[in-house]
């Protein structure tokens, strides 16, 4: 119980760190610390508070919070490596700790080499995998995800289309937030300033590289939308009285819902650094709310997956239940 | 436990290679001087050279420029306590300063230069550039000084020379020479969003930046027919053909359109 907190913290402190990088890239902060890994000289530990000013200190602010998130890594790896009895959550967290480690590297890399586009847009990538992989170490050491699914209790039913639906969605969302990634890394957050028509059509009536990385972001929304539509309907229509698929499925309409609001002010309030940022850490939950519906939809529902009590036949998903613990 | 210190291996060594590369700085390296000169290229003969000088007026009102908002340092707030407006347009007696004006066409290679080796100096005061815009030959040092009591990082983003981003955390003088013509290197200083500057780096000597009442002077040009460009961050470019006898000297005026609203 403990240690699903604990991971659970780990999460949280991940959502906070993409916020800490989406402010660092919305204030255009990215070379403002231009050594890595210290910080004008200083060890990043000991730089004076007094000379965190102006940019300095989103940048460095983003550092520190790395650091730290980077330290919970290792208790977590090493936490679940201790306690943890199956054998495919305990590789995911040393998967937690080689993602953060790549991570640092990436953000350190980035500096050094001026803000190349596709290190920058891996290192946001890489960012929300990280995030997934705490995410589901939460949930996979959660009372809920430990607890036997039977069909007798309720918990399990068959319905092999929402793992595939829930599944194409979450994947949507990780490349729409890719795509977002790459418009903000490519200057093209404002290339197309109008909203919701571009330059009053439908669709750009000129085109460069960045007025179509902006609007592929733009169709993409749509997507996602109706990805997320479609998942939730699939849930309440079918599974309306399962807690833990309703649950995420309402969050992630509201989610999708405010992420759609965030980026229609995006361009119209001209890119504010804080609505920006919102903007990027509301995808970070869109894509968590996927996943962890994700999750549960193969956990309960799908036609691979744990079989306690009688009567159901099913074929159980390895590493998922307690048989598989180590001995 | 050994198989995860074993994938996780590749990824601690990879970190402390780029740790250990950390801190180079290759752009503040001086760079030797390749402007390319035919064989037969001779000097400018300075007493049959003529010059080209003018004035860069504008049509309309320019726009107020936009006021710095410096409550992030507060170093930059104690030295503009009156206030402070990026630079964008400056202008006097009816002519517009910080223009670059220079020869764009017309010199090719025929002519050798010597490569100045004083230095041009920028510095960053009261959390400014100073001057916001300025030229300087290939090969040429730039001394970027930081006369300011805070830090600053200097980012220079050209296209073709390479772009370097070093920091001056206490008051300190950099160098930095440039390998190839380019107009205009933008600069600017990540730590402190408004600070921009302008560099126009050139291969020949027939540049200036427009001063008091917009006013240019190009001299010792050696006749011929040239293209003159005159470039302003907001504003864009102008240019002009100009025909120089021998000992001539031809007066030029570039009419910027102010924009219509807003300010910068």
């Amino acid at each position: 119980m403990w240690l699903h907190r604990y991971a659970k913290l780990v999460a949280l402190s991940t959502v906070l760190l993409i916020a800490a990088g989406g402010m660092v890239t919305s204030t255009g902060s990215g070379l403002s610390v231009p050594d890595w890994p210290t910080t004008y000289g200083w060890n990043m530990f000991t730089f004076p508070l007094s000379k965190w000013v102006g940019g300095i200190r989103y940048e460095h602010t983003h550092r520190l919070i790395a650091s730290t998130v980077g330290f919970l890594t290792i208790i977590l790896a090493l936490w679940t490596w201790r306690v943890e009895p199956r054998r495919w959550v305990r590789t995911l967290g040393f998967l937690c700790l080689g993602a953060v480690i790549l991570q640092g590297v990436l953000g350190g890399l980035t500096v050094l080499l001026l803000l190349p586009p596709a290190v920058s847009i891996g290192h946001a990538g890489l960012a929300q995998i990280f995030f997934c992989l705490t995410l589901t170490l939460a949930l996979a050491t959660s009372p809920g995800w430990r607890a036997p699914a039977t069909r007798d209790s309720g918990l399990a039913t068959r319905d092999s289309m929402l793992p595939r639906v829930a599944t194409l969605t979450t994947a949507a969302v990780y490349i729409q937030i890719i795509l977002g990634a790459t418009m903000r890394h490519t200057d093209a957050g404002l290339a197309i300033p109008t909203f919701p028509l571009a330059f009053g059509h439908l669709v750009p009536p000129a085109w460069t590289p960045q007025i179509a990385i902006h609007y592929a972001h733009r169709v993409g929304a749509l997507v996602v939308t109706l990805a997320i539509l479609a998942t939730a309907g699939h849930v309440f229509v079918h599974h309306r009285d399962r807690r833990e698929l309703v649950g995420p499925s309402i969050l992630l309409l509201a989610f999708v819902c405010s992420q759609v609001t965030l980026g229609a002010f995006v361009v119209l309030t001209g890119m504010n650094p804080v609505v920006n940022t919102a903007h990027v850490v509301n995808g970070a939950l869109v894509l968590g709310a996927s996943l962890v519906l994700t999750l549960r939809a193969y956990r309960f529902t799908g036609s691979r997956y744990t079989v306690h009590g009688s009567g159901f036949t099913g074929s159980p998903v390895r590493g998922f239940n307690e048989a598989e613990a180590r001995p | 436990m050994p198989r995860a210190t074993k994938w996780m291996a590749p990824l601690i060594a990879a970190m402390t290679i780029v740790v250990g590369c950390g801190g180079s700085d290759q752009s503040k390296s001086p760079q030797p001087a390749s402007p390319a000169a035919a064989p037969d290229a001779k000097k400018v003969d300075e007493a049959k050279a003529g010059s080209i000088s003018g004035k860069v007026v504008v049509d309309g009102a320019l726009p107020q420029n936009a006021a710095i908002q410096m409550s992030s340092d507060p170093a930059c707030e104690a030295e503009n306590k009156g206030g402070a407006a990026q630079e964008t347009y400056a202008a006097s007696d009816g002519g517009l300063q910080n223009v670059f004006v220079y020869i764009k066409d017309g010199i090719g290679n025929k002519y050798l230069f010597d490569t100045p080796t004083n230095p041009v100096k920028m510095e960053q005061k009261g959390c400014h550039y100073v001057p916001h815009v300025l030229g300087i030959r290939v090969a040429q040092p730039l001394q970027v000084v930081n006369a300011d009591s805070t830090m600053h990082n200097v980012h220079g983003m050209p296209k073709a020379n390479q772009e370097f981003n070093f920091s001056q955390p206490v008051p300190m003088t950099s160098s930095v020479t440039f390998t190839t013509k380019e107009v205009m290197i933008p600069f600017k200083c990540d730590v402190h969003s408004w600070m921009h500057s302008y560099i126009g780096v050139l291969d020949h000597p027939y540049f200036a930046v427009t001063g008091q009442g917009g006013k240019f002077d190009l001299r010792t040009v050696p006749a011929g027919t040239y293209t003159i460009e005159a470039w302003h961050e907001k504003l864009g470019t102008q240019t002009q053909s100009v025909t120089l006898g021998e000992k001539e000297t031809k007066e030029i005026t570039f009419t910027f359109k102010a924009p219509a609203t807003a300010t910068h």
